[in-house]
């Protein structure tokens, strides 16, 4: 009996795959044809969906992208699959997963989201099983060797904020998930959620056990039902076999966690105002210090991670630091999952070490801009991560060597575009974004914004030179003034897509090259 | 700690003060400061005298951060940090003054700026305004985005609250209002709506500030740093001139205040942040309701008449002294010296209060004086100097800081003492756990981020019996603090308490039953208090306002000596004072059977003191107490009373008995700011003088001693004390006094307690608790601390005995009497202010069972009848009181809330037992006879006001 494997990833949904299981099953069961179908986690390669493997002896064999008309053709071609039109041959000999790093989604289109069982036949466990051996002092050193660095954006060194938690004493502390995944064009936590739940948790309890937090919570935003309920199952089977509650791993230490669901606001990706927000108040961004590791989520030491980076923790435990520290390169250490979206022909998910380029991401991977034409720039990092031109596309993705070029690789999201977009509508379009997510608290982003959309109107209004240019130095100087006197990265950040669409792109703002440069 | 008192702390440091005993130096621009560790960088900026420019700090709330003008510069730290927000650390080297930090903050003041009205000139904050401020500071001269773009200039004021404004058109958010309602406030009723641009304050709970949840306590007005929330009369009167120091009026908390001053009149009042009572924190009264002081209403001519059916006439002071002199000396010619008296004034002065007990012992020749806490606290005066042996509550306010356990028993701090509400919310927001004994859910049984962990909700007049079961549960589980009994308490009094509270008939299983509460809730609060940590009881009127008042009183402070809970900061047996000098009147020897500093008067070397000082003889037996003057009167002898400011027609229990009392007498002296229910049947009208109209010393609840400063002339032309001066003279005993302080320094010579006080002392400190003499010359913040005033604490045996007054078939409800947030007692004060706006009338609390089973629905008119009398409110429907208990309040005469209560009281002190009466309630549709009578009675003296004949310079008619 051929056993069939199929993505519930919410991606693959959106693109029929449900269809095309139902069209399967019926089918199959019509002919009669015995089949197992399993529904798995998404490869990542996203243009392919829906994507259907097939076990052969020499591998799985893909199908895609599918359609529920595609179906018979398919049953019919299990015997001899190459023959298919839609045949891709052995999934992971293709050149797009095959020359891929698949460390953190190494489970990815292989194993079933809610399996317990397929999750420890795939390593899972062993990181919280280590951890439990070594204790939390050296769980925490591992976890400092290894280089692992915040994957929401800061980069900031992991293993400092877990010694910092796991030194400050307190009747309670947490582990906080960040789970708000706002930025465009990214999907790697949602992946990871949707696809290997169990890896989060465990990486959740491993934090927990070696900090001395009792409790966790996993803040989904509330785009992400699919997650939600994933989570939540999964959270039940993990608590169920011992992996959550009183006796974590047999370790003999509690930890517990829930998933908390936000409201739709892109600040609460900001972790202070994320914490407000999972206090049950107006999702506001607080001043630090102090520092959440010192007085967090109700005042108490709180870790807070992104997903990527506490789902890193097992493989890092499981294989030792040096395993993880031996990828990437200088200070950015390990893989990460660069997400390719937007106007790309190939989008999808890419885990490399660090310091591929960028050029090696949009061009090998993604294959050029989706509708053909020349490619204009991609935006790294979010709405809040400039733009950068196809001059700089050398440019090796390494957290420091894109700070240098005024740009940031912030949670790891690629959007590219094609020459028929304006950058000076992207300009604005950026302020808007900060007007209507600015949590109201710093007047830099809280009025800043605003005035920015209006001076790019302005701008892009004037009659002539010396008034395009008069617009030119108040929306500099507003760049730097949100840049350097906002309190968050919401305000502060909004000067890269902006300054880098004025500084590469001064055309389309009707300016000449040395208007810009002034 | 003793602070010493400095005015010149007025200058706001940014960011709240940091206790730490490690010093951290730092340096900035160039100079060197150490300051203790925690401290923000703008608060040692502005120790060195460095101005940073600010919006959203104050040194009244934590640093919030959002303004973003403070912005520094630190070696070694990237970008420009917030100075409010960031803390000191060693050696750290800051630069406030930079070429990039100009820009910075120019630039986010043109963004301010481009959202704000250009109307400086007309402005009601102008010339008092921190944005206009910051930005002469940062230089900002033009604002380049315009003022085309998107704004918020065309936003809609509020003007719903009686007393501020709210101008969103003006509001820069910088959440002030929003963080002083949290923080300072504790009412959390305020918020930011909306998001980025569009966040706006907004008070919840209602369409506008009015209809919200806000309390009104200012808090909000006086953070806000522009004229986006502005006191009214500001921007009717403009900004005031000059400021006093001085002393509230309302309740026992006794918030220090500044009166800012136009000349003589009053802009308004801001509560000082040196304040030790209150830390620059006040309640609606307080800070907004002294419009009574220029009321109308007020009487500013004396005024005499023969009859009390008589028409009043004006005289001068002269006249009206000389005849209520000839008046009282006629009476006691005719009916002996012991036929008159006198009732001092818990809302006058020390000084005063004072004044009229020398004036009843020395002129009268008698001790026939007693004050309104004879109807409030004379338990908590009995009852603490038998058990501890001062007369006293045994902490400063800021002790609560430091308690972990609070148990409020019989009070209901956020209506009757709404600033040390604020602050016990506070330390229950920092984890202190709370125990609520009252009969109503008061709010702080359930209120935002406060919540009681026990609510013992117990029947009325059944104090005794918790307090005895809560005992019995220390006793038996083994909760005693053994070594601080022994060391501390009389071992005979502690045995004998110990052998009665263990009976069985004393455990919460028994006595549970009668006080209608779980006997599982009783034993877990007993714990709870017993084991919590630092454990410290507040408790009001539902306490002593009981037959049993004194005895309960003393079973509290039972209860902190078993447990060891007394004598150091975050414990102690605290009362609630109603008023503001309810501590001082009986301090100053109102009671009938005490001198000055609780003496008896059957103390020959103390009698003979004062006989030295006064020059007179002075009776060695108690004179009167009110009850008893009342008896007397009815009894034909007790003829004349000089009662000054305080309306015993309304406040007292019974109040036809009262009345009836009063119109039997031959000569009543009425001294007040207004023609209350007493001076309805008074025969000499003396006009009082308001606290902006005196100098003079309150004490509060916490035996701190405060002045109160004159601000503008007495409108009556005399102080009171002046007017009893002139009493006492024209009695033939003469008074000579210049100045209060000189009454001050009388009192200081004479009382071991306050020895050391004197209004050069009070100057340099700001205030002084009391015991202040050699042994505590900077005053006494914590009681007993080495030992108990009396030497061992002891054990008083407190066998409960339920009162007389019981539910029957005919009276089957229990009524019970508080106060609420807007309006203070007798209402005289703040029925005059635009209080009404929140509390018009008196209202029936009934529970819906107990409506529902009457036919009685929300608004509905209410008949209430007890044994002693009759009277219709307005019944709402609410679950705050449990089945089988109605509530009112008292503040309005016409509502007749004393007209039901009854004659019972205290065994030891004939408190009255306001807090029990045993009544039916039923829908009616017109008011009760007594109501009838009371408003035809009411309308005929309003008359003889109105048709009162003008002072002219011939002499009076009315002479006998």
């Amino acid at each position: 009996m051929p056993t069939l494997y199929l993505p519930c990833d919410s991606l693959a949904r959106a693109v029929g795959a449900d269809e095309v299981a139902t069209a399967l099953i019926t089918q199959a069961h019509e002919r009669p044809l015995p089949l197992e179908l399993q529904r798995t986690s998404s490869r990542g390669l996203y243009w392919l969906e829906p994507l259907l493997e097939v076990d052969t002896p020499q591998g799985r064999f893909g199908f895609g992208p599918l359609t529920a008309a595609d179906v018979p053709s398919v049953l019919e071609a299990l015997g001899d699959p190459s023959a298919h039109p839609l045949a891709l041959g052995l999934v992971e000999d293709l050149p797009y997963l095959k020359t891929q790093q698949r460390l953190l989604f190494a489970r990815a289109g292989i194993t079933r989201p809610l399996s317990l069982d397929d999750y420890r036949a795939h390593g899972g466990f062993e990181g919280l099983n280590r951890s439990v051996t070594l204790g939390g002092e050296e769980t925490a050193t591992e976890v400092f060797d290894s280089g692992l660095r915040g994957r929401g954006g800061a980069a900031f060194p992991a293993g400092i904020k877990w010694r910092t938690v796991r030194l400050t004493e307190a009747a309670q502390k947490y582990i906080v998930c960040n789970a708000d995944e706002g930025d465009s064009g990214t999907f790697a936590d949602r992946m990871l959620m949707e696809g290997d739940p169990f890896l989060l948790i465990e990486g959740m309890a491993i934090a927990g056990l070696c900090v001395g937090a009792t409790y966790g919570y996993i803040y989904v935003r509330s785009e992400y039902p699919d997650a939600v309920a994933t989570l939540r199952e999964a959270l039940e089977i993990a608590r169920s076999n011992g992996y959550l509650g009183a006796n974590v791993g047999g370790s003999g230490l509690a930890f517990d966690m829930e998933v908390r669901v936000g409201a739709g606001a892109y600040i609460c990706g900001e972790e202070t105002a994320l914490l407000d927000s999972l206090e049950g108040k107006r999702g506001i961004v607080r001043a630090k210090p102090p520092i959440p590791a010192l007085k967090g989520l109700f005042g108490q030491p709180t870790l807070v991670h992104n997903v990527l980076t506490l789902a890193s923790v097992p493989l890092i435990l499981a294989k030792g630091a040096q395993f993880y520290r031996d990828y990437g390169m200088g200070r950015s250490l390990g893989t990460m999952p660069f997400q390719l979206a937007g106007n790309v022909r190939h989008g999808g998910l890419v885990e490399r070490a660090f310091g591929l380029t960028l050029r090696e991401l949009v061009d090998d991977y993604g294959g050029g801009t989706a509708s053909g034409r020349p490619l204009k720039a991609a935006q790294v990092g979010g709405p809040l991560g400039a733009w950068v031109p196809p001059s700089q596309f050398d440019t090796p993705l390494d957290y420091e060597a894109f700070a240098a070029m005024g740009a940031m690789l912030g949670h790891g999201g690629v959007v590219v575009a094609d020459d028929s977009l304006d950058m000076a509508q992207m300009a604005r379009f950026a302020m808007e974004f900060c007007a209507e997510e600015s949590c109201g608290k710093c007047t830099p982003c809280r009025i800043g914004s605003t005035r920015g959309v209006e001076v790019i109107d302005r701008l892009l209004a004037a009659p002539d030179a010396s008034g395009r240019d008069e617009q030119v130095i108040i929306l500099k100087d507003l760049c730097d003034t949100m840049q350097y006197g906002s309190l968050c990265a919401l305000g502060g950040m909004v000067s890269f897509p902006v300054a880098s669409a004025l500084k590469h792109f001064p055309a389309d703002f009707g300016l000449q090259p040395s208007e810009a440069e002034q | 700690m003793i602070t010493l008192f400095d005015p010149k702390t007025d200058i706001d440091l940014g960011t709240p003060a940091r206790d730490s005993d490690v010093h951290v130096t730092l340096n900035i621009d160039g100079r060197s400061i150490s300051v203790p560790e925690g401290t923000s960088v703008m608060r040692a900026a502005a120790l060195l005298g460095t101005t940073i420019p600010k919006l959203c700090a104050t040194d009244s709330l934590e640093a919030f951060g959002s303004c973003r003008m403070c912005l520094v510069e630190i070696d070694g730290m990237r970008g420009y940090p917030a100075s409010c927000t960031t803390p000191v650390s060693e050696g750290m080297t800051v630069h406030t003054q930079t070429p990039k930090l100009a820009t910075l903050r120019r630039n986010v003041m043109e963004l301010y700026i481009s959202d704000h009205p250009l109307d400086c000139l007309t402005c009601s904050a102008n010339g008092n305004c921190e944005l206009q401020t910051v930005a002469g500071q940062v230089g900002l001269r033009e604002v380049r985005y315009g003022y085309e773009g998107d704004n918020h200039l065309a936003d809609v004021k509020d003007t719903s609250n009686p007393y501020f404004d709210y101008d969103p058109s003006k509001c820069i958010v910088c959440n002030r209002c929003v963080r002083a309602c949290e923080e300072t406030q504790g009412t959390f009723a305020l918020t930011i709506t909306g998001r980025g641009f569009e966040s706006r304050v907004a008070a919840a709970g209602g369409d506008d500030f009015l209809d919200s949840e806000c309390v009104s306590c200012g808090a909000c007005v006086q953070a806000c740093p522009t004229a986006t929330l502005m006191e009214k009369s500001v921007v009717e009167l403009g900004q005031p001139e000059r400021s006093v120091i001085t002393t509230c009026a309302y309740c026992g908390v006794g918030c220090s205040f500044r009166a800012e001053m136009k000349g003589e009149q009053l802009v308004r009042m801001v509560p000082d942040k040196n304040g030790q009572a209150n830390h620059g924190h006040s309640c609606v009264k307080g800070r907004f309701a002294w419009g009574y002081a220029t009321h109308p209403d007020r009487i500013t001519k004396p005024m005499i008449r023969q009859h009390i059916n008589d028409p009043w006439q004006e005289v001068s002071w002269d006249e009206a002294v000389t005849y209520a002199a000839s008046e009282f000396r006629r009476l006691q010619q005719k009916y002996g010296r012991d036929s008159i008296g006198g009732i001092t004034s818990s809302r006058c002065t020390n000084e005063e209060t004072y004044l009229v007990q020398k004036l009843v012992r020395a002129a009268f020749g008698n001790n026939n004086v007693d004050t309104c806490a004879r109807v409030c606290h004379s338990p908590t005066g009995y009852g603490l100097k038998q058990t501890l042996g001062e007369s006293a509550g045994t902490q400063s306010f800021d002790s609560v800081m430091q308690a972990d356990v609070i148990l409020v028993m019989g009070a209901n701090p956020s209506d009757a003492h709404p600033v040390f509400a604020s602050q016990l919310k506070r330390r229950l927001r920092e984890g202190a756990r709370l125990i609520v004994i009252d009969p109503r859910r008061i709010d702080l049984v359930d209120s935002v981020h406060a919540r009681a962990e026990y609510h013992l909700a117990l029947r009325p007049g059944t104090n005794v019996a918790m307090l005895n079961a809560l005992a019995h549960v220390i006793v038996t589980e083994g909760l005693l603090n053994q070594a601080f009994i022994d060391a501390r308490c009389e071992g005979s009094d502690f045995a004998n308490w110990r052998e009665f509270v263990s009976r069985p008939e004393n455990s919460p299983e028994v006595l549970g039953a009668i006080c209608g509460v779980p006997a599982a809730d009783i034993r877990a609060a007993a714990r709870l208090y017993a084991t919590g940590g630092n454990a410290a009881i507040y408790y009001g009127l539902g306490v002593t306002e009981h037959s049993q008042g004194s005895t309960a009183v003393m079973g509290i402070a039972n209860l902190a000596m078993a447990t060891g809970n007394i004598g150091r900061e975050g414990v102690g047996v605290n009362p609630l004072r109603g008023q503001n000098n309810v501590q001082g009147s009986c301090d100053m020897g109102s009671f009938p059977h005490e001198l000055p500093g609780y003496r008896h008067v059957s103390n020959e070397v103390v009698r003979t003191q004062f006989e030295q000082a006064w020059n007179v003889t002075l009776q060695s037996e108690p004179g009167l107490r009110i009850p008893n003057m009342f008896e007397a009167a009815l009894g034909g002898s007790f003829k004349g009373l000089y009662c000054q400011g305080e309306d015993i027609a309304q406040s007292d229990p019974n109040t036809q008995h009262v009345t009836a009392a009063l119109s039997a007498m031959e000569c009543v002296v009425v001294q007040d700011i207004f023609l209350n229910e007493t001076a309805r049947f008074a025969h000499v009208f003396l006009p009082g003088s308001s606290f902006l109209e005196k100098d003079g010393t309150f004490t509060n609840a916490e035996r701190r001693i405060s002045r109160v400063r004159k601000v503008m002339e007495p409108l009556g032309g005399k102080a009171d004390w002046e007017g009893t001066v002139a009493l006492a003279n024209a009695l033939g005993y003469p008074m000579n006094y210049k100045h209060p302080s000189e009454i001050m320094d009388e009192i200081a010579r004479l009382t071991p307690t306050f020895t050391n006080v004197s209004y050069a002392e009070l100057e340099r400190h700001g205030s002084l608790q009391w015991p202040c003499n050699a042994a505590a010359p900077d005053g006494t913040p914590t009681m007993h601390i080495e030992e108990f005033v009396r030497g061992k604490g002891r054990f008083m045996l407190t066998g409960y005995v339920p009162t007389e007054e019981k539910v029957n078939s005919r009276y089957p409800l229990l009524l019970t009497t508080g106060r609420i947030l807007s309006q203070y007692n007798v209402g005289a004060q703040t029925r005059r202010t635009e209080n009404v706006a929140w509390h018009e009338e008196d209202r029936l609390e009934i529970h819906p069972t107990d409506a529902e089973s009457r036919g009685i629905n929300e608004g509905d008119w209410v008949g209430i009848g007890s044994r002693a009398g009759q009277t219709v409110l307005r019944a709402r429907i609410t679950e705050r009181v449990a089945p089988g208990v109605v509530y009112t309040t008292f503040h309005f005469p016409e509502s007749g809330a004393n007209v039901i209560t009854t004659d019972n009281s205290d065994w030891a002190t004939n408190c009255p037992e306001y807090k029990v009466t045993a009544v039916e309630v039923s829908r009616v549709y017109h008011p009760s006879e007594w109501q009838k009578r009371y408003q035809a009675f009411s309308d005929e003296q309003d008359r003889l006001l109105k048709d009162r004949r003008q002072a002219r310079g011939d002499k009076a008619e009315v002479r006998r």
